[in-house]
Order: structure tokens, then sequence, then C-alpha cells
């Protein structure tokens, strides 16, 4: 009986190793072409993530519900104008399953960069979305250099650490 | 008892002012509040709470003293909640002061997000040192007998589990003991006694020393597709004083626009007695702890409560993110099932004298600011 | 082994075999009822911790109130 357990034990963790480093593989700091996708943005007009290749791209994935998300944006907001003329730009892209309270809210607190609306939730499951907010920043050759759970105060400094870190190459 | 946080982010930082009323049973008690948080760094949170109670009233005990009672309680509060990754960590003091009653006491709990911050495990200590004394004198003129110490810790652990995008549980677990001075010493017991005119003679009561009780809570909180939330409670209370209790909650919130919100409340409530509880007792000295707190006696209540919520600056002002008022209206009443109501009885024989009953009011306006 | 031992063993195994395939089945970006100030267990602290002190104060139980989670999950 101690031997079946010890057994399955081992099997247990050799499949949890197996599945944490299959998911850091796709989402965490390590590399991998960034999924593909098209979305609508908020003006009605589609949008790619091709049609950006050759800038830097951070995606940004965000709530009218979620309170850090909230905080964070209008930081993005300077983060997009301040290195958009060096080639970057970033997408928000929205997870709310409804679009009038996302209208309500940034009409109220507008902002400058591109969103693009995902209630489908079809590119936050494309990109292991495991925490909101998350941002993802994306290399001139469309790989993922960058995955950021979650956000608090601070950590825009990491933001453009990394962005400029991008652009320069 | 266990802070209620939202997980792995500290709340806004807020300041409420609380006003209450309480009228039942021949008692009027009003409490007001005052109520600071305040986050530092997004790390750090820091809560204040100033709580005076002014009670007036001659409640259905104190029948020979026929004296009005006044007294205020003053409770001071002070806690600090400190997050770190899926962690948060509270600590916090209490002294509340009333001129017969003076408690302190001192909480610390964690609790902690885990498995996609699906499942908050919390675990909690408590610790409260009591001193309870006795007025001899008048509300006016007051003389004081300290009667002795009690000391009550609780241990408590719980756990949230978010179910489906609509619905989440929770279960916490305590137990409470407590050990020392326990009795009221405003009570007093009756005993059967032929030799007096009323039927019966008083004295004293005897508490055991220790105490030790459990409760299980379980609730959910549903979300309904039409924007509302049902919420059910349901906790299963027993000690080694022999009482057993069980207590049910239903509340139902409706949005009725962007600035109202509706609630509707019903709990309710049922308790045994204590195995040393007794309406009356056969003769002097029949026990070796005896007691007639009501208490500790068989009794129900229930509860039907509202609650209006307004939320005005919705879009915020200057630094205030949002604002709301609160009118909080709850009756309830209460039914004992071994606790007769002596204090006007004319008669010469206890038994016929009316179980004890009676309804009270409770208003609570409310007003919160956020920032 | 007596059956009792081998149901509990078969539920333990199922349990530990299941442990590394379990993912949370609500993700992040599904908790927006969950964040709904009408989900949070208890919307005013001190009126629920003064509605708290009015029973405990007149009845024979106490305890087994409170706990914490839900919410939006954010950081």
């Amino acid at each position: 009986m101690a031997h079946t357990i010890a057994g399955l034990l081992r099997r247990c963790a050799l499949a949890a190793i197996v599945a944490t480093t299959a998911a850091a593989a796709v989402a965490g700091d390590s590399s991998g072409p960034a999924p593909a996708f098209t979305l609508t943005a908020l003006t009605g007009q589609p949008a790619t993530l091709s049609q950006y290749r050759g800038q830097v791209v951070m995606v940004n994935f965000w709530a009218t519900w979620c309170g850090p998300c909230q905080q964070e944006m209008p930081l993005l907001d300077q983060m997009y104008k301040k290195f958009k003329p060096a080639g970057f730009t970033l997408l928000g892209v929205n997870v709310d399953k409804d679009t009038p309270p996302v209208r309500e809210l940034l009409a109220r607190k507008p902002v400058s960069f591109p969103v693009l609306l995902d209630p489908a939730n079809s590119v936050s499951k494309a990109y292991h979305v495991d925490e909101m907010p998350s941002s993802v920043i994306i290399d001139r050759k469309g790989e993922i250099r960058y995955v950021h759970r979650g956000y608090k105060p601070g950590d825009e400094n990491e933001y453009q650490d990394r962005i400029r870190q991008l652009i320069r190459e | 008892m266990l802070r209620v946080t939202g997980a792995a982010v500290l709340p806004d930082d807020r300041a409420d002012v609380f006003y209450s009323s309480y009228n039942g049973g021949g008692m009027d008690i009003t409490g007001e509040s005052v109520l600071v948080r305040k986050k530092f760094a997004e790390q750090f949170a820091v809560e204040a709470n100033y709580f005076v109670d002014t009670v007036s009233g001659a409640s259905v005990d104190v029948l020979s003293n026929a004296s009005v009672i006044k007294d205020k309680r003053k409770q001071k509060s002070l806690s600090v909640e400190y997050i770190h990754d899926k962690t948060t960590y509270n600590l916090s003091y209490t002294n509340s002061t009333e001129r017969d009653y003076i408690s302190n006491t001192t909480h610390f709990s964690l609790s902690q997000d885990m498995f996609g911050e699906l499942t908050t495990v919390s675990l909690g200590f408590t610790r409260s040192r009591n001193q309870v004394g006795e007025n001899d004198g008048t509300s006016f003129a007051p003389i004081i007998d300290w009667l002795g110490h009690s000391d009550s810790r609780s241990y408590d652990a719980g756990v949230s589990q978010v179910i489906t995008r609509n619905l989440i549980a929770g279960l916490t677990f305590d137990v409470i003991t407590d050990q020392g001075y326990l009795s009221n010493p405003y009570r007093f017991i009756i005993y059967f006694d032929p030799t007096n005119p009323r039927g019966f003679s008083e004295g004293d009561q005897v508490y055991p020393n220790t105490r030790t009780s459990s409760a299980v809570e379980a609730r959910a909180k549903y979300y309904l597709p039409y924007r509302a939330a049902l919420g059910a409670t349901y906790r299963y209370f027993s000690d080694t004083w022999g009482i057993r209790a069980n207590t049910t909650e239903l509340t139902y919130t409706q949005p009725v626009s962007n600035v109202w919100i509706l609630e509707g409340r019903f709990r309710y409530y049922s308790q045994g007695h204590a195995t040393f509880y007794s309406d009356l007792f056969p003769f002097a000295g029949a026990q070796n702890f005896e007691s007639r707190d009501k208490e500790l006696a068989a009794s129900k209540n229930n509860t039907v409560g509202g609650k209006l919520t307004y939320t005005f600056l919705p879009d915020g002002w200057k630094m205030f993110k949002r604002g709301t008022a609160t009118l909080d209206i709850s009756r309830i009443q209460f039914k004992y099932g071994d606790f007769r109501d002596i204090k006007d009885f004319a008669g010469t024989s206890e038994v016929d004298a009316p179980l004890y009953r009676f309804n009270a009011t409770v208003f609570q306006i409310y007003l919160s600011m956020y920032f | 082994m007596s059956i009792r031992r081998r149901s509990m063993l078969i539920a333990v195994s199922l349990a530990l075999g299941a442990c590394g395939n379990l993912q949370p089945w609500v993700k992040p970006y599904e908790r927006d009822r969950l964040a709904d100030p009408i989900m949070s267990w208890d919307r005013d602290a001190v009126s629920a911790a003064y509605l708290d002190h009015v029973y405990e104060s007149r009845e024979g139980s106490r305890g087994g109130t409170g706990t914490a989670g839900g919410g939006c999950g954010c950081n």
C-alpha cells in the first residue's frame, strides 16, 4: 500500500511540474510567437496584431470592473504618448462581456491608445490570461518578450524599462 | 471574528459616519460611530473606529431595583492590514469601556488566495480580557464593585470558494474558550418558596468558570442574471453549557437603478437552554450551577429587515471617488420558551406568569465616503 | 484491506491523480459578476458588525461569522 501511494505521489508531482512548465512556456518571461488576432476596435474598425509588425506592441488586458486596471490606465496613456514616436503602440484589450459600460467609462476617462473589444474572451484565452490586469510586450518581430501579471503602483517603471530596451533593438 | 476583505487588493480608503437606535424590551439604545480607513503604498492600510453606545431604560430583568439605567459604552479600535503577494495580514486592537465592564481585545488573522484566486483560506486568533463589575449605587451616583476577570480565546478558520461565475460559497469554523467570571451580576435566580406571598424567592446565580463553544457557518451568494444577488447563511452553535442554536439568514439585494440599491433580509434564530438554566428552581441551592439569565433560556427570534442605499457622487467629486447614504430598518420579534415575565406579576404561582416576548426595532443611518 | 480503507485509498488516489490536471475553472476575465459590490459578503462592515453585536448581546451563541474571499481577484 505504501508503494502504491508513493508511486501516485510521484506521478502527480511529475504531472504538476509538466503542467506548470507548459503554462510558463506560453505565458512567462520566455519567448514564443505572439498569437495572431483580429478584434473590433471601439471605433468599429477591425484591428489585427499583424498590422503593427515592426513596432514594439504592448497588449494590455483590462476590464471596467477591475480596480487595478483603472489605476494603471492613465499611466499607460502617458507611456503611449511618450513612446509612440519611437515606434511603440499600446493596444487596450477590454474583456467586458457587454460594451455599454466600456463606452461609458471611456467617455468619462478617455485614453488615446486603441481600445479593442474581446467580449468572447478568445484573445484572453489565446494569451493564457491568468490575472487581471495582464500586459504582454511584443517585440518588432512579433515575439512575446515580457508578461506582467497584475498591477501595483510602480510597475509602470518596469514597463518603461522593457519598452526602451525593445525599442533600441 | 474574521474580517471581510476582497481578494488580493486592499479596499478603497473611506470615512463612515454611523448612527443607530434600538428600541425594545423597555430599552432605548443609541449608537454613534466614526470610521476612517487609509491605505499606504498600496500595501498597508490602517483603520480606526470610535463607537459610542448610550443605554437607557428598565428592562424586564431589573424588577426589584426598578431603576432606570443610563450608561454609556465607548469603544475604540485600531487595525492594521498588510498585503503581500496573495496574503493579507490583519492585526487589530479594541478597547470597550463602560462603567462596570472593561474589555480589551487583540485579534490577528491572515488570509491567503490560492488556486487562481478562486479559493481563499483564512485563519484567525482573538484574545479578550475583561473586567466585570457591578454598580451597587445608582445611575447618577455609581458605586462600582469589581467582581472579577474573564479571559476569552477564539480560534477561527475559514475557506471561501468561487464555484461558478455566478456563485461563491464559504465555510467558517470557530472555537471559543472562556474562563473566569462569566456570570452577569445583575441577574438573579428564583426558586419556589411557598413561605413567600409571591410564591418564589430570589437567589444568586452561580456560573461555571469555564465555557467552550464551537460554531460552524456555511454561506453562499448567487448572482441572478438580471443583476441581483441572493445570499444564504446557516450557522450551528453548541457549547459546554448545553446550548444548541441554529441561525438561518437570507438576503436579497436588488439594484433599482444606477444609484439606488434595495436589500431585504430575513433571519431566523432558535436556541435551547443551558443545562444550568431554569426559570424557577424547585428550592434553594437545587443545583451546583444556577442561572436565570434569559440569554441562556430556550428562545427564538426572527428578524425582517430592509436596507436602502443611495449613491450620491457616483462619478466622484474632487478627491472623493464615491459617496453612499444608507437607511437600514430591522424589526426583531423575541419569544422565550422558558423565561417568564414576572416584572409586574401579581399572582401567587410563578408558572402562571406569561412567557416573555417583546419586539424591537433597530434603525441605522450611515454615510460612507470613498476616496 | 477492509472495504473502508480500500474506498478511502481510491478516493485519495483519484484526488491525487487529478491534481495535476485541475485548472482554475473561472478565469480572471470572467469575474465581473463576483466583483460587483452587490456580491460582496458585507457591503457595509460597520453596519454588519453592529447587527452582530445586537444579536450577540441578546443571544446565547456567538462567533462563526465572517470570511474573506470573492471579488475581482485582481493582482
